[in-house]
């Protein structure tokens, strides 16, 4: 191989178009919500078990940390949501040229902005 | 036709199609519970249980929690596949993965039926 082949990983010289950001952050949010399934079937569990329990689940549910823990998994799981419902409309055939795609990801990015600003103040 | 052993249905075109008709279920059972939540912001114990507690929700609920580890087994096979390239890590990686979601999957039918 020749060993003075251009190389090029200067991370401020790749552009991220925002479909590759859409996309990654697609990915990154289904692993958020894979990797906190656990917690949250933990939460569900102490929720049904009994009212004390309910109760002292109440008691974790408003420290500072878990309210965090818990507007990550939400957002998580409401791009992971907005950006799947992109797909599906894409597989429809709808959207799949260039700039619709582009388009498109931007509308899912800031509708998901919005939607978890909004599930914050709902959460506090 | 390319088949890979360790993808959920080992065919690329039905794992395309469980992805897609998981998603959607998931989609409307986490937009039902969410919208439950936020239509019910007094909500206490007693009828917060009861939603648990009816068939329907019980039934809607296990089903969810398989689709979540249909979907999940896809997504993740897919994310794992595309980066891990050393064939018997990723071997290890994806059992663990199943393993992981399995165990989730029948907790929750153990929280799901028992409530």
């Amino acid at each position: 191989m020749n060993k003075n082949r251009p190389v090029n990983l200067e991370l401020g010289t790749l552009k991220f178009p925002p479909m590759a950001i859409a996309s990654i952050l697609h990915r990154i949010s289904g692993i958020v919500i894979f990797l906190l399934l656990p917690l949250m079937l933990y939460f569900l569990e102490q929720s049904l078990i009994s009212k004390q329990n309910y109760q002292a689940l109440l008691g974790v549910l408003a420290m500072p940390l878990i309210k965090l823990v818990i507007w990550g998994f939400l957002a998580a799981t409401i791009y992971h949501l907005f950006a799947g419902i992109r797909h599906i409309i894409m597989d429809f055939g709808v959207g799949e040229t260039v700039e619709a795609g582009r388009m498109s990801s931007i509308i899912v990015i800031v509708a998901a902005v919005v939607a978890i600003l909004l599930l914050g103040v709902w959460i506090w | 036709m390319v088949t890979n052993v360790t993808s959920l249905t080992g065919n690329g075109l039905r794992d395309w199609l469980v992805q897609r008709i998981t998603a959607i279920y998931i989609g409307v059972y986490v937009l039902f519970l969410l919208g439950y939540l936020i239509i019910s912001p007094s909500i206490n114990f007693t009828q917060w249980h009861h939603l648990f507690s009816c068939l329907w929700m019980q039934v809607a609920s296990i089903i969810a929690i398989f689709s979540i580890l249909l979907h999940a087994w896809v997504g993740i096979w897919t994310v794992t596949t595309d980066y891990i390239k050393a064939t018997k890590l990723r071997i290890i990686i994806q059992s663990l993965v199943l393993l992981y979601l399995s165990s989730l999957f029948v907790w929750g039918i153990h929280i799901f039926w028992g409530a």
